[in-house]
């Protein structure tokens, strides 16, 4: 397990809240050593209650986990804003004192650690002695200093008390539709730093008597764009968060505290023992390498930034070691990431550690045993310094997940070698799309308020291809708890922004032996707005997925705008219409339908700011399918045929990907002749051997590109940032490719700014601020 | 916990095992007898003799020889890319799609990645041109040993004497 660092610091107050007297990083850093050094969560070596009590701990487990699933569905009714209300973009989850997670909701439970940060954050920083911590009191975090994942992801958390003595915790989250960023919408871009990120709340005492505090309430509404969404947001997240103390103290009177004490300590060690079992039941020891990538092309014309040195053109990079060990514990070090930056896309080291259980709880911890004990099981490591863990205070995290769930991506494709290898071919995954785009916005919507939009359909992308089957059509992302591109309907009373068209996106599944499943597109035309703005955000140049084991990745986005498009004059004249159905973007379908004298934009650049959208303007909205699996030339045949039939695949890439012969018949039915598809493949096989090279021979011309620094300044910024802040990968390069033991590739040469890089200034440097670290760094 | 048939595993090697099968797959708890059925039928799909101990992908293996004893990864077709603890990449052939005209071979404009950032690296077996992996890294990127299995704590998981040469 990953050692904490435990803060020894100072923290007084008249009255313990605890019967042992202890103050709360007292009681904290006792369970911390207790763990550390017996290896067993706050050294259980046996669990007690539930050995000898095993119906009275499973009857705690089952009250706990169906009254938190309960209170999330009763609460989220009160919610408008559809990110909450139709995706279900919240999430509640009980604490025991010292902040580890006892059970959680269904939902985005990734803040099972952001809101467990925050809770621990608290306690280290002495809030029990200022400002205090008291039956009723409220607090408000979304800060990504602390934890959080994006300042969007607002966390109210209500301390539970028992005759006097703090007994745990209750954290509820909602998803926000805005916090008030320099761009408009819960992820957005134009801002580079904290300063611009919108109101970030530092686990700021919001409530107290059960009662919001007026000048919160005040303050907290004029600095968002959607007051109605945040207040309602707001009563959701505090109604579920009271259910669960009810909760609580209607299972302490019925099991009795004690019961209720060791039951809270215990089912985190059932935790930590329930993930061995697992990685043990399924996967192989040894080690897996991985890594991710994504494009962050700022130096276009359309992004537009306050600061000069953020225009740049850099590549996250996220290699990943994972290492399965005998006694079915794990260790993921991500030596060899690059450096945080000048973007929103950067991430707290709880939101990668957190983040993971989403994914994980999809196939290695496929229970709703979801709590702290996986994160006691796992080691990690996540180098300071790097856009997992910035060494910066100035970092902007708006949209870590553009980096989180790239990253993620890998870890899917690393650990389905182990589930294949032992034949569990059943839970391989080759993957996540990325999961874009993100359309997001701003002005005076269709109601005549000022308004903002991050449109969720982002949340039913294509899954990644199975070892037994084809991904799933637009059905799901990683990080969401439901899988739904929500009502057409609701989002047009939530956006100023009518659909021409919703349908599936051609050729947007990676090809394989089974593929990707496919992303779909929606062509929105903007009506009954003012003033009104919109941009793109997500991947055009590089691809964050990869395909597994033959698989080829998805497709890579792109971008569609029009403007001046005489729409609204064609409309009125009864002339054709762009309907959304852009399969091959080559053939620039939806231009056919525009005015001679349209401006269109399409192109890769698929990161932009803010641009200008008048009324009659469309957006295409692409949301993107995932990986595949296997050599395509495997694909059964009735399979393509199934593909070509629906418009999953051009004929053109049916032909040269899957090697199948075929014809139309009269009803433009497609058929693949089984026999001269049997030739044609064996004959694309020895296409293969033809053009292809001995991998050794290849790396001779790789490696004297490499001498002659031959690639673009992309490409060498982001190995010179890896490079910069580890020498063990500069190192492993040096040796894989035999260079000169001179030679180097530093930033300083590539005549681009690198502010941050040598000069930078961490949070714990602030006075009187002593971070919760949990990772190895 | 579920024990599935040699009959049902080779199904599902196959794709065609029904679905309350593969869905009780993947609800109850594993079944540690899978990995013996699996190995079975994989050794029943190739020609050779060696003793498939793993799985790399559909058609690539890591194999015990009869001969030596000796551990090493073998395609579905006999093609011998050396010893198990050596990339076997590094022993196939590669094809690199560098350019736009090679990219434009996979996806239709505008749908592939732009090559100044990002490349796909196809690896083949080079006796019987089989696909056993695509990279999508950028340009210069070192070739990825993907894994590196612990073959011993492996076969001490599942209760079986290991290969010798472990």
């Amino acid at each position: 397990m990953t050692i904490q660092e435990k803060f020894n610091g100072e923290s007084s107050r008249q009255v313990s809240l605890l019967k042992s007297g202890l103050t709360l990083n007292e009681h904290r850093n006792l369970i911390l050593k207790r763990t550390e050094d017996s290896g067993f969560y706050n050294g259980l070596e046996r669990l007690e209650f539930k050995e000898t009590d095993p119906i009275g701990y499973e009857r705690i487990f089952s009250k706990l986990r169906a009254g938190l699933v309960n209170s999330r569905e009763v609460a989220k009714k009160i919610a408008a804003s559809p990110i909450v209300e139709q995706e279900g973009e919240l999430c509640f989850t009980l604490y025991n004192v010292a902040g580890d997670c006892i059970a959680t909701s269904t939902g985005i439970i990734i803040h099972v650690g952001t809101m467990g940060a925050a809770i621990k954050y608290m306690i280290q920083n002495n809030w029990e002695a200022n400002p205090g911590i008291n039956p009723g009191d409220m607090f408000t975090n979304n800060d990504c200093q602390i934890g959080n994942v994006h300042p969007c992801d607002i966390a109210t958390i209500v301390p539970i008390f028992h005759e006097g003595e703090l007994i745990g915790w209750v954290g509820g989250v909602t998803h926000v539709i805005d916090v008030g960023a320099v761009g408009p919408g819960s992820m957005s871009n134009g801002q580079v730093q904290r300063f611009g990120d919108g109101v970030q709340i530092t686990c700021r005492k919001t409530g107290i008597n059960d009662t919001p505090l007026r000048d919160w309430l005040h303050e907290s509404q004029r600095n968002v764009r959607t007051p109605k969404y945040w207040i309602l947001d707001e009563k959701t997240r505090i109604a579920g968060c009271h259910m669960i103390r009810d909760l609580v103290e209607e299972t302490i009177r019925e099991e009795g505290m004690e019961a209720y004490e060791k039951f809270a300590t215990e089912v985190i060690e059932d935790g930590r023992r329930g993930l061995a079992s697992r990685i043990k039941a399924m996967t192989i020891p040894g080690k897996i390498k991985t890594v991710a990538f994504v494009d962050v092309p700022y130096a276009h014309e359309d992004v537009v930034v306050p600061s000069p040195f953020a225009k740049v053109d850099t590549i996250m990079h996220a290699p990943c070691e994972i290492t399965i060990k005998p006694d079915a514990t794990w260790r993921l070090d991500f030596e060899g990431c690059s450096r945080w930056g000048w973007h929103t896309y950067n991430a707290n080291p709880v939101a990668f550690t957190s983040g993971i259980w989403v994914m994980m709880t999809q196939s290695l911890v496929p229970t709703e045993r979801i709590n702290d004990g996986a994160r006691y099981a796992t080691e990690f490591r996540l180098p300071k310094g790097t856009w997992t863990n910035p060494d910066d205070r100035r970092t902007a995290h708006a949209d870590a997940w553009h980096f989180l769930v790239s990253s993620w991506s890998s870890l899917w494709r690393g650990v389905s070698r182990t589930y294949f290898g032992r034949g569990y071919l059943e839970e391989v995954n080759a993957g996540n799309s990325n999961p874009c785009n993100w359309l997001q916005g701003g002005g005076i919507n269709q109601e005549g308020e000022i308004h903002a939009v991050n449109s969720f359909e982002t949340a039913a992308c294509g899954t990644g291809a199975c070892a037994v089957k084809d991904g799933l059509n637009h059905a799901a992302a990683i990080w969401n708890p439901e899988g739904d591109m929500g009502d057409i309907e609701i989002w047009e009373l939530a956006e100023p922004l009518l659909y021409m068209g919703r349908t599936i996106k051609t050729n947007t599944g990676g090809y394989g032996k089974y593929r990707g499943g496919l992303g779909f597109e929606t062509l929105r035309m903007v009506w009954g707005s003012a003033d009104w703005t919109m941009f793109f955000m997500g991947n055009g140049y590089m691809n964050s997925d990869w395909g597994l084991m033959g698989g080829y990745p998805a497709a890579t986005g792109y971008r569609f705008e029009a403007h001046n498009t005489g729409l609204l004059e064609r409309i009125e004249e009864g002339k054709s219409l762009p309907l959304g159905k852009d399969r091959d973007p080559s053939e620039c379908e939806l231009e056919k339908h525009l005015s001679k004298d349209a401006l269109v934009k399409r192109d890769k650049q698929c990161i932009t700011t803010e641009a200008i959208f008048e009324n009659g303007d469309l957006y295409l909205n692409y949301l993107r399918g995932g990986p595949g699996f296997g050599d395509p030339l495997d694909r059964d045949i009735t399979g393509v045929e199934n593909d070509l039939n629906q418009n999953f695949v051009l004929p053109e890439f049916a032909e040269k990907i899957y090697g199948v012969v075929i014809s139309q018949d009269s009803d433009d039915t497609w058929h693949v002749d089984e026999e001269k598809t049997l030739q044609r493949r064996a004959a694309v096989r020895k296409e293969r051997i033809a053009r292809g090279t001995p991998t050794r021979e290849w790396m001779e011309t790789e490696r004297q590109s490499i001498l002659d620094k031959d690639a673009s300044v992309q490409v060498q910024q982001m190995f010179a940032s890896s490079f910069d802040l580890s020498e063990s990968f500069l190192n492993e390069f040096k040796t894989f490719w035999d260079l000169p033991e001179k030679w180097d590739l530093l930033e300083e040469s590539l005549g681009i700014p690198m502010f941050g890089a040598k000069h930078h200034m961490d949070i714990s440097e602030l006075p009187d601020v002593h971070p919760v670290i949990m990772t190895e760094q | 916990m579920s024990n599935f048939t040699k009959k049902q595993v080779a199904d599902l090697v196959k794709g065609s095992l029904d679905w309350d099968t593969l869905h009780m797959m993947l609800s109850m708890p594993k079944d540690k007898e899978r990995y013996a059925n699996y190995m079975s039928v994989l050794q029943d799909q190739v020609s050779w003799d060696d003793r498939i101990i793993m799985a790399f992908g559909p058609h690539l293996f890591l194999a015990e020889t009869i001969d030596d004893k000796s551990l090493v990864t073998k395609c579905s077709c006999g093609h011998d890319f050396g010893d198990y603890r050596t990339n076997w990449k590094l022993n196939a052939l590669i094809y690199v799609r560098d350019d736009e005209e090679k990219m434009q071979q996979v996806y239709p404009k505008l749908m592939a990645p732009d090559t100044s950032w990002q490349v796909y690296r196809e690896y083949y077996c080079p006796t019987c041109g089989v696909m056993h992996d695509i990279e999508a890294p950028t340009p210069w990127y070192p070739v990825i040993h993907d894994f590196q299995p612990d073959i011993p704590a492996l076969f001490d998981w599942l209760d079986l004497p290991a290969p010798v040469n472990a």
